[in-house]
């Protein structure tokens, strides 16, 4: 082992697809990723949840392949693998000790083109999914977070779920699945990443060898329905059992290639506590709203959220009523310290702690060659590799002003939807017999 | 694999303090970082009957202010050098992690000293805290995971077992919980002795030793230690069920399982290979295969042994449609009886082995992984070597061995069963 890492060196195949290689001789494992530009950003009404149940629909085997034998092929070498969908992309993956990197190119380049659709095991897994979208609804927070963002997007598809409605979940049927699949399963629809122990100079032979024959696709749809600027506050109220309250604040924010998200990254780590692309978290309880909700007893646990996206998303902030407390006492705190921020309250002092503390956090996520590669992959899609690689620098860059200026455009009123989860009684009390 | 690569006796450095602490470390030079992680013998067992949640009460308030520092001054050292630290309160031990760029090493040592040894469990932060843990504690009571192992472990360990009791307590028993209280039980158990520390990062082994000495050899116990009560579990001698409605949920939890075996027995190895195949394995093993590929009756459906130092927890765990409750329960008590019928195929065997010492790098692959994997050498006293004996270990295990680990704990006709979800359709008042 020597610990050497290299630079990131991007390939395009003619077929259009983008292959990411970067070196890290640390340990003897390496991660493949290939991530395709599709999410529940691509999907209309009618087919909501498609993207994630064609992701399931991959992991159901090939006519090379058959369903069940590639997890224990992974399970075998002491690999894993496991696939997301989100809101801009659908991603798959596989980290393995560095000696069994081919298995997951072949099995990456063998279900880019050749996934059954079988329409038995599409039936099934409509259980399934159906089943894991019942266990989120079990979970209050997941109702207010499905309200929340449905109300501050009208148009644009971030509207929907990314498990999809139930309804459609219902009625979507195995040739649209497959329809879907065709469309947007293509290399030139896709980002290739590797990182390991690996020689790039070989690895990319053996690329070439598997991925270079599958032909180019023509280029999905573009994303048309654009949101429209928000015309003032709105409001949702989720009325459900539960024993707690929740706050969910959704402001408008920009697309993570926009210069101002970085700015608003430390917006966010300034009232809610520290985060950085890759790495751990750490705790938040020197955060403004921390400070200002939990210290004073009105909230059991307060966090931030700011999503890199590709088109414009929100900044969120999700606060746990405490027991005892009402969501309108909370609401009121919470206001008169976005408020703080808003009109310029914030020191050089914050800056400088948002910028150390996203230091560690980055070093802590070079450790392991499963997130860095997410994180190329990931950052590739939405503004380009260099977006996750120049982090740190373009962080340092921003200047107390430009942050004063962010806190001041992007935390108005007019431009959030507060979402608010009250707990109800719905039916008999708890009850238990044996 | 190249077993000379891995953590062992050429690069694991440690070092019995005087007053008992057992510090290890080994150095990662790649990342400009360091994990800290132990324990100490100050878990829930020794919570007082009615005063379950005390231990994890207890951990959670260290960090709230010692006679030094006061709560922002201990989180504004951690937050501004970019580090974490956080104990938490377990079933045996109170456990701690954090982490570091390297050269706050120091830092992070002198806070876990000052935290385990001087917390001041000032009221007004004692009152806050109390608060956050009820407000959580009710929202546990909303999530059917929760409630069905909770209920689960109630069945299967009865008769006052510590395991039986919930780790965190109750809404109630939280709120019976004194300050006094509090200085009692850390006064009590967190002790030196017992006390384990692993130091993983890029620092120089002895180096990290003599940080670790220079932050807690000081420390010294008045009390005895306390014994470390490890009761063992009978097998159940019929089946025990609980069904917990509850309202508004859209899927049921199901828990169903037995008293395992704990780390320390001999049969630990088989009985894992044999959970390995049950349950986990590919797509969550035979049982996954089943429940979720053949059938689609859940999202997840998986078994899990826990090990520990104590007869933990053997046990399937599913999330399921309502509807399909008794078919799920039918389908993994089929597994079970097949498993106990005919023991793993050779080749079922030969792949979780495979598995077992394959995966081996990926699990030592960051700091965590490593510090985690060291822990456990010292707790379980496997020797630094454990890593160099692993995959002839598990080479020695047959199939008659799985089989017989399996016999001798799991049967598809005595075991604890509960259930959390919304009423089941077509069902009578008393539950499946």
């Amino acid at each position: 082992m020597t610990g050497r890492t290299t630079q990131v060196t991007r390939y395009v195949l003619d077929n259009g697809l983008t292959i990411l290689l970067k070196e890290v001789h640390t340990a003897p494992v390496a991660s493949w990723w290939v991530l395709y530009r599709v999410g529940s950003r691509n999907e209309r009404t009618g087919q909501t949840g498609i993207s994630h149940w064609v992701e399931h629909m991959l992991f159901k085997g090939t006519p090379r392949f058959p369903a069940g034998t590639l997890d224990e092929a992974i399970e075998r070498v002491g690999g894993v693998w496991n696939a997301q969908t989100s809101f801009d992309y659908t991603a798959y993956f596989e980290t393995l000790p560095a000696q069994h990197i081919g298995l997951a190119l072949e099995i990456e380049a063998d279900r880019m083109q050749n996934a059954l659709f079988d329409p038995a095991e599409v039936e099934a897994e409509r259980t399934v999914i159906i089943s894991e979208r019942q266990g989120s609804e079990n979970s209050p927070t997941f109702w207010l977070h499905e309200e929340t963002r449905a109300a501050a997007f009208r148009v644009h598809p971030y509207h929907h779920p990314i498990i999809g409605d139930m309804a459609d979940l219902r009625t979507i049927t195995r040739d649209e699945l497959y329809a879907h699949y065709q469309t947007y399963y293509a290399p030139n629809n896709a980002v290739a990443v590797a990182v390991g122990a690996f020689d790039s100079a070989e690895l990319l032979r053996q690329i070439e060898a598997l991925y270079s024959a599958i032909p180019r696709r023509p280029d999905p749809p573009p994303v048309t329905r654009t949101e429209p600027p928000q015309q003032g506050e709105r409001t949702v109220r989720v009325e459900r059992p539960g024993n707690a309250s929740y706050i969910y604040l959704a402001y408008r924010a920009p697309e993570a290639a926009h210069p101002d998200w970085i700015r608003l990254a430390v917006v966010d780590s300034i009232l809610a506590g520290a985060s950085a692309p890759g790495g751990d978290s750490i705790g938040n309880r020197t955060s403004r709203l921390y400070r200002a909700l939990v210290e004073t007893e009105l909230a059991a646990g307060v966090g931030g959220g700011l999503y890199p996206s590709v088109d414009p998303y929100l900044f969120s902030i999700m606060v746990t009523v405490r027991d005892g407390r009402t969501p309108e006492e909370v609401q009121d705190a919470l206001d008169r310290e976005i408020a703080r921020v808003s009109a310029g309250e914030v020191s050089q002092a914050e800056l400088d702690k948002a910028k150390k503390q996203a230091r560690a956090l980055f070093a802590y996520g070079t450790e392991s060659v499963t997130g860095q590669a997410f994180w190329l992959a990931f950052a590739e899609n939405f503004a380009g590799y260099s977006w996750y690689e120049d982090y740190l620098s373009r962080l340092d860059a921003v200047t107390l002003d430009e942050v004063q200026d962010a806190a001041a455009r992007y935390l108005r009123r007019s431009q959030r939807t507060v979402g608010w989860f009250i707990p109800v009684d719905e039916g008999d009390p708890p009850r238990s017999a044996s | 694999m190249n077993v000379a690569t891995l953590p062992g006796p050429h690069d694991i450095a440690r070092r019995v303090l005087p007053n008992g602490i057992a510090a290890l470390a080994r150095e990662n030079p790649h990342a400009p970082s360091v994990v800290i992680t132990g324990l100490l013998n100050a878990g829930s067992i020794f919570d007082p009957p009615d005063r379950a949640g005390l231990a994890a009460f207890a951990a959670a308030a260290l960090l709230r202010g010692t006679f030094q520092r006061d709560f922002a001054a201990i989180h504004e050292l951690l937050e501004s050098n970019g580090a974490s630290l956080t104990i938490g309160g377990g079933l045996h031990s109170a456990s701690f992690s954090g982490k570091s760029l390297a050269e706050d090493l120091p830092l992070l040592l002198d806070l876990l000293s000052d935290s385990l040894r001087n917390p001041s469990f000032e009221p007004a932060q004692v009152e806050r805290l109390r608060g956050e843990i009820v407000t959580g504690l009710k929202i546990r009571e909303q999530d059917t995971r929760y409630v069905a192992g909770r209920a689960f472990r109630a069945l299967a360990y009865s008769d006052g077992h510590p395991y039986g009791r919930p780790m965190g307590g109750t809404p109630e028993s939280v709120a019976a919980i004194t300050r006094d209280d509090l200085v009692a039980f850390h006064r009590h158990y967190y002790d030196p002795r017992g006390m384990i520390v692993v130091v993983v990062g890029a620092v120089a082994p002895e180096e990290a030793l003599d940080a670790v000495e220079r932050a807690l050899a000081d420390w010294t116990a008045d009390a005895a230690p306390a014994p470390l009560p490890v009761p063992g579990a009978p097998r159940l001698d019929r089946t025990r069920t609980e069904f917990v409605a509850m309202p508004g949920k859209s899927q049921a939890d199901l828990v169903l399982g037995v008293p395992g075996p704990s780390r320390f027995a001999p049969e630990w190895y088989a009985a894992n290979l044999a959970n390995h195949i049950l349950g986990v394995f590919g797509m969550y093993g035979r049982i996954g295969a089943e429940v979720r590929e053949r059938r689609g009756l859940a999202y997840y459906s998986y078994s899990r042994l826990d090990g520990g130092p104590g007869p933990g927890p053997w046990r399937v765990i599913a999330g399921v449609n309502p509807a399909h409750v008794e078919q799920t329960i039918a389908a993994i008590r089929a597994e079970i009886r097949r498993f106990l019928d005919a023991g793993p195929t050779s080749q079922e065997l030969v792949d979780s082995k495979a598995n077992f010492i394959g995966r081996l790098p990926l699990q030592l692959e960051d700091n965590e992984g490593i510090a985690g994997a060291i822990l456990s050498m010292e707790r379980y006293g496997l020797g630094l070597d454990y890593l160099q004996r692993y995959a002839s270990l598990i080479d020695a295990v047959s199939e008659a061995d799985v089989l017989d680990a399996a016999r001798r704990y799991l049967d598809p006709d005595r075991y604890a069963l509960a259930v959390a979800g919304p009423a089941l359709p077509g069902d009578g008042e008393e539950g499946v």
